[in-house]
């Protein structure tokens, strides 16, 4: 080789580095759609727990087999689901099926990234009312769930019998037990207080069982209620940990007797059930007086589809519908340990399922929590949460913590 | 690669022959090297930055996302941060925060990197060890402290409490009063290493003979450390303490794998609040805002550092 071809040999190598660097930085990367062939869909939620994470993958691919694709399923962090998602949106590769939480589902719809499954022909009749509300945004339906969820007291028999107590039904009664049952290593209840959704979806039965709502953080009602979780830890009846946990970490407590009683949903019953020498009860959360309804939560995610390519989102929407079908959702429901979503065989599976029972009772009233605020409820959430914290962990008072979130909440919406 | 080194005298002194072209030849090439340089950092590093800064002054809002579009208002994301009621508390934190982890940071690294200095049966071994805090995977060594500093079940209240040293298990993670503090101990463990290596470097290159000298004219041990070491390391120690504070305010995985910021915001720093206000408030436009606030601290440190390394090089020279 000569100098000068050397030379331009270099010239030419730096230059075609020069390209591909300015190719990797700075184009936007194109999807690659695998052509006609076998289509892949991916699947995306927040399951980071048994038993749905490790329930998800075989439902998924009984629906893709019959559609006749292949669904890969992800995770990410609940926290991070939806922040992830909304970037996907922004770059136009949402996946093609998500199982998102149903408070999220309008914010998300309200990005026009997701597919309307009313439009394609998915239908929600038979199913709870309020579900169905969780999954519509302007009227159009975007997102249904398969199962759904609420929150239930678990108690511990072994405990209450020992100190000869049942289980208990108003708030005066669940403060005696929880003081009377708390020795030890044993606290006398455990809940999720956690800086995340989950501590505004435990603290709100107590919240609208005590008469108060979302538009007004700062209520009577609402301190009565934030009033009767602070004195709980203050009291030193739950443990102060309580704000640190989440769901899957107050079934832990409580499984290893650290708590005679929890808050938690049906998803922990097989867990539960695995469990040895557990012996334990459900019922409803208690409310502030005697013969008050108790108002849940309604919890569980919702199936939705993102733009795609047409076929793909039509594949999609096929596998949705397949996963919908009153068969499929009953199976899966009862790997997750989820009430179907379809009112009839919930109530049908009331009568053959004691444990699922009082869940089942509840989850007809139980209300969903986008119903009075729409897109507006995550950040209200947020605020909620933030002044939980600062009553259990700050020892502000449940007044002043409340007045703060009102305040946060309000502005600037 | 020796065959193109040693191409470069021939190749000046053709360069005598056909000059001008030449020229053009050397400049082409000189560009084919410098330009992929500029492509990344215009890419990687310039781009981001002006977006951030961008964003700083839009309405960046969820359907932004989608749409691309996102309106300008000025001032607005930065004076909605400011008048958060949140706001001065969280820049007290991060205050504290940055002072408390320096201070003891770099108070036992000194410490230590005096200790390593002498020479003594498994020195090396020893300084190998303190290194793993900085070798380990954060989510790894955070997650551990998590678990440590639990209220009920971690070792650290139940070590206390059997020694009688608290006669209540201490809400590490569970109180806001408690909850900075276990931050920065976690942060300091985690920045030790960093300050005892640099300060031994810079130990390890001080001429001994000054001290011996010292030590014959009856200085004692503090008095050669304040008289001597401390002066003659004054350069690696501003560089340190400049490197360090630019770290510690940008600090983000501590807090957020040991409190997510929790519970109720009080260990929350202004990095973590910029994450915060983006992907869980999803204001994106005034978590940029609080970034940029921190690009401009960060900036204003680097120069400090940067004029302690030339000053440091420029007395090298001397």
């Amino acid at each position: 080789m000569t100098k000068s071809s050397r030379r331009r040999t270099l010239a030419a190598v730096s230059a075609a580095s020069v390209a591909l660097l300015a190719l990797a930085g700075c184009s936007s990367s194109s999807s690659g759609s695998g052509g006609s062939g076998s289509i892949t869909l991916t699947e995306m939620d927040y399951y980071g727990s048994a038993p749905q994470n490790s329930q998800i993958q075989g439902v998924l691919t009984q629906c893709g087999n019959q559609v006749g694709v292949k669904v890969v399923h992800q995770e990410a962090p609940r926290a991070q689901l939806v922040p992830k998602l909304l970037q996907d949106a922004a770059a136009r590769t949402l996946p093609d099926l998500m199982l998102v939480d149903n408070p999220d589902l309008q914010q998300l719809a309200s990005t026009g990234g997701l597919v309307s499954l009313s439009a394609n022909g998915l239908s929600t009749t038979g199913l709870y009312p309020s579900i169905i509300s969780a999954g519509q945004y302007q009227g159009q339906t975007y997102g249904i769930a398969p199962g759904v969820n609420d929150l239930a007291l678990y108690y511990n028999k072994d405990l209450f019998t020992k100190a000869g107590l049942s289980a208990p039904t108003t708030w005066a009664q669940l403060s005696a037990d929880a003081k009377t049952l708390t020795s030890g290593s044993t606290k006398g209840i455990a809940f999720s207080a956690a800086a995340t959704e989950e501590g505004s979806f435990q603290f709100e039965p107590f919240f609208w069982s005590a008469g108060a709502d979302l538009k007004t953080l700062d209520s009577p009602q609402a301190v009565q209620a934030l009033t009767l979780w602070q004195s709980l830890v203050s009291g030193g009846y739950a443990s102060k940990s309580v704000v640190d946990w989440t769901q899957s970490d107050v079934e832990a407590q409580f499984q290893a007797g650290n708590a005679a009683m929890m808050v938690n949903g049906p998803w922990q019953l097989p867990l539960l059930d695995a469990a040895k020498g557990l012996n334990f009860g459900v019922v409803s959360i208690p409310v502030p007086a005697a013969g008050q309804p108790s108002v849940s939560p309604l919890g569980g995610e919702v199936w939705s589809v993102g733009h795609s390519s047409s076929d793909r989102e039509q594949k999609a929407v096929a596998v949705v519908k397949c996963l919908l079908t009153p068969s499929m959702s009953a199976e899966w429901s009862k790997d997750a340990g989820y009430i179907p979503s379809d009112e009839a065989s919930a109530q049908q599976l009331a009568t053959t399922d004691p444990q699922l029972a009082p869940f089942i009772a509840e989850v007809g009233t139980a209300k969903a929590r986008t119903a009075e605020l729409g897109t507006q409820y995550p950040k209200v959430s947020t605020a909620l949460w933030d002044a939980i914290q600062q009553a259990l962990a700050g020892g502000t008072s449940p007044q002043a913590a409340l007045s703060q979130a009102q305040g946060q909440a309000g502005s600037g919406s | 690669m020796a065959s193109m080194l040693s191409e470069k005298a021939p190749a000046a002194i053709a360069a005598g022959a056909a000059p001008r072209r030449r020229g053009r030849r050397t400049a082409w090439r000189a560009a084919g090297f410098v330009v992929p340089v500029w492509v990344y950092i215009l890419c990687f590093y310039v781009y981001p930055l002006v977006s951030n800064v961008k964003m700083g002054f839009q309405n960046y809002s969820v359907a932004s996302f989608y749409t691309g579009s996102a309106p300008f208002i000025g001032f607005a994301n930065y004076t909605a941060v400011f008048r958060d009621p949140q706001f001065m508390s969280i820049v007290v934190d991060t205050v504290l925060f940055t002072i408390g982890s320096l201070a003891f940071q770099f108070g036992i690294g000194m410490g230590l990197a005096v200790f390593f200095r002498r020479v003594f049966p498994l020195n090396g071994v020893l300084r190998s060890l303190l290194l793993v805090p900085w070798l380990l995977p954060l989510v790894v060594s955070g997650t551990v402290w998590r678990w440590m500093m639990y209220n009920d079940s971690g070792v650290i209240n139940y070590t206390l409490l059997h020694l009688h040293l608290i006669g209540q298990p201490v809400p590490w993670l569970a109180s806001t009063n408690m909850s900075l503090v276990a931050v920065i101990i976690v942060n300091i463990w985690v920045g030790i290493p960093f300050n005892m290596v640099i300060l031994y470097g810079g130990l390890q290159a001080l001429p001994e003979q000054v001290f011996e000298a010292a030590a014959l004219d009856g200085a004692n041990a503090w008095q050669r450390f304040t008289r001597i070491t401390l002066p003659m390391l004054r350069p690696v120690i501003l560089v340190v303490l400049t490197l360090g504070l630019i770290y510690t305010v940008k600090v983000f995985d501590v807090i957020m794998i040991v409190t997510q910021g929790g519970p109720a915001n009080s260990s929350q720093t202004l990095t973590t609040y910029a994450y915060d206000l983006s992907f869980n408030q999803l204001m994106f436009g005034q978590g940029a805002a609080v970034g940029n606030i921190l690009i401009l601290v960060a900036v204003v440190f680097a120069g400090i550092y940067l004029r302690a390394v030339r000053d440091r090089d420029g007395e090298g020279r001397r």
